[in-house]
């Protein structure tokens, strides 16, 4: 079983990447469980949101405190919040950030970044005046561990969103995947 | 037993669930009131509604005392009737929850299991639904966003049942359960419409002496939970007392046929054992809590350790029975309850099972761990942690504290 964790802040989405990226393994015909962690939430305070994937039937209905892999929508984040806290040995962070992984300050983890940001802006790619980042950094997801197939990400938010939005955010998602950068 | 119907999985959270069983139960009215955690459901329903999906009234009512008021006067028209509702919305109901169970309308409700208020706290505890244990509502608790959905299908026949005639609650642990995703497979339309069948309607004798249907009807005219005083009330709630006994063997029932026709079943539909035939350490739960017991009971099994797992399902009514055969080899025993009884020496579970165990021929060290209050997480090391306690009791044959609390800063 593969079990994710999800930061962003509120109004980024993560609960929504949460659910797109459990749809996504869902259509690869796996078991799913995704989940959010809702405190007193208010706009841009730090959130996390939970995704199990399995082969069989997932009975264990608590939160995730040693993830495989983490997903971090916010460049700051790790400021406020240890973003990788219980990540198993050998776990795959992957960052909306303008920095190269060597360049973040996170230890031992494996580190891959993307600048959602920047391709969300140059898409238009916005809601309430804000960059969508939630969509994309799953393409990057998706290139960084292999455990959920860009088409499966890409039908996912397609069946999400109709029309031009999803397209929009699937092309996102596309771009992500293309632009990753390992840092191993 | 194979099903031979195809099931179609979708992937839904438990609220959603919830919602796509009472679409297909052919409701006749939803009368309710949004409340977090519980707000997708009537969301949901309402879309159902506003797309022509279902030809079910929608009564947005002022609040929840209404929600229930109109479900329950829908109800003793013959109606099929739903609602949900959670925490502070199921205090609300509180007057109109024994008024729907004492004029046998058999109304169905999802309760997306909330804390109570003070401090206010949106997440999941049974809080809510303990409060109303004595109410006469059947109460049936769910472990995954699939037994909501199942239990919800089962809910209408159980309830309509003539020999029932009872409401029922399908709780499901509010943001575990209710804004989890989960795999859900689903029915058919086709095969829930038959299985739950148009409402049957025992035949009662009038006032005017004619044979008609048990119903609010113009041209039989009936009086439905009217003046009972010392002459007549008490024996009003005897044949409640009677139908909760009775709902016993029905809910079984319902289960099983249902059960040939989704290849899915929970135990005997009353309690779930898991690992329980031989165990000498077990714990008692409801709800979701119970698969993260399960994922903890299958490691303490491949170390051989004797550890089970007893999840009552329906704990309205109790199934006295099963819970003592089924705990037969136990011999210490942790009840975990996700709600407090002020100054009641532990919380509601663990009295009953307490109570329930005192005609066993074999007396297990009882102990009771209260968890999750507030929505709480409750991790697979803590549950392992209770299993420990239980082993310490067993080497030393001594209780040190009975009633203790889990992830509690003291």
């Amino acid at each position: 079983m593969l079990e994710i964790r999800i930061h962003g802040r509120g109004g980024q989405g993560s609960v929504t990447a949460a659910q797109l990226l459990a749809h996504a393994a869902f259509f690869e015909g796996k078991w799913v469980q995704a989940f959010p962690y809702f405190g007193a939430e208010r706009r841009g305070a730090p959130v996390k949101a939970f995704v199990r994937i399995s082969d069989e039937p997932i009975l264990v209905h608590s939160q995730i405190y040693n993830p495989d892999d983490i997903i971090v929508l916010d460049p700051y984040l790790y400021k406020l919040v240890d973003v990788a806290e219980g990540l198993k040995k050998d776990g795959i962070i992957v960052m909306n950030t303008t920095q190269k992984p060597e360049e973040t300050k996170i230890e031992n983890a494996r580190i891959a970044t993307v600048d959602a940001t920047k391709i969300a802006l140059e898409l238009n790619l916005r809601v309430a005046g804000l960059p969508v980042v939630n969509t994309s950094i799953l393409g990057a997801f998706a290139k960084a561990t292999g455990e959920a197939k860009l088409e499966s990400v890409l039908k996912a938010i397609k069946e999400t969103w109709s029309g031009s939005t999803g397209e929009k955010n699937a092309r996102a998602a596309e771009l992500a995947y293309e632009s990753l950068t390992k840092g191993w | 037993m194979k099903s031979v119907i195809k099931q179609e999985v979708l992937a839904l959270n438990g609220d959603e669930a919830v919602a796509y069983a009472a679409k297909q139960s052919d409701v006749d009215i939803v009368a309710a009131y949004p409340i977090t955690p519980q707000t997708i459901i009537v969301e949901k329903f309402s879309e159902y509604v506003a797309n022509g999906e279902v030809e079910t009234e929608f009564v947005c009512t002022e609040s929840e005392h209404s929600a229930m008021t109109a479900c329950l006067a829908a109800a003793t028209t013959g109606a099929r009737a739903f609602t949900a509702t959670a925490s502070a919305g199921l205090a609300l109901m509180h007057e109109m929850l024994f008024v729907t169970s004492g004029c046998r309308a058999p109304v169905v409700m999802a309760v997306a299991n909330r804390a109570l208020s003070a401090p206010i706290n949106i997440h999941g505890d049974h809080s809510d639904t303990m409060a109303e244990r004595d109410s006469g509502w059947i109460q049936i608790y769910a472990e995954n966003a699939q037994e909501v959905y199942d239990s919800v299908v089962q809910a209408f026949r159980i309830a309509e049942n003539p020999e029932v005639l009872l409401p029922v609650m399908v709780c499901l642990d509010g943001f575990t359960l209710s804004h989890t995703l989960e795999n859900v497979n689903v029915l058919p339309d086709t095969v829930v419409e038959k299985f739950v069948g148009t409402r049957q309607l025992p035949q009662v004798l009038t006032h005017e002496g004619k044979t008609a249907s048990f119903k609010l009807d113009p041209e039989n005219p009936m009086t439905v939970g009217s003046i009972a005083l010392q002459n007549y009330y008490f024996e009003f709630k005897r044949q409640q007392e009677e139908a909760m006994r009775n709902a016993l063997n029905v809910i079984k029932q319902v289960h099983d046929e249902y059960a040939q026709v989704s290849d899915r079943s929970y135990g005997d539909a009353l309690v779930e054992s898991y690992c329980v035939d031989d165990a000498e350490i077990a714990i008692i739960c409801l709800g979701s809590t119970a698969g993260t017991v399960k994922t903890v009971v299958d490691k303490l099994r491949a170390e051989d350790v004797k550890a089970g797992l007893l999840r009552i399902r329906t704990f309205r009514p109790l199934p006295v029975k099963e819970i003592i055969k089924a705990l037969g080899t136990v011999k210490a025993l942790a009840v975990m309850d996700r709600a407090i009884s002020f100054g009641g020496n532990g919380g509601p579970v663990y009295h009953e099972v307490r109570h329930v165990l005192y005609s066993a021929d074999k007396h297990p060290y009882v102990v009771n761990y209260i968890y999750g209050l507030g929505g709480r997480d409750t991790s697979p090391e803590q549950i392992r942690k209770i299993y420990e306690d239980l082993q310490r009791i067993l080497q030393t044959q001594h209780v040190k504290t009975p009633i203790q609390y889990v992830g509690l800063r003291e």
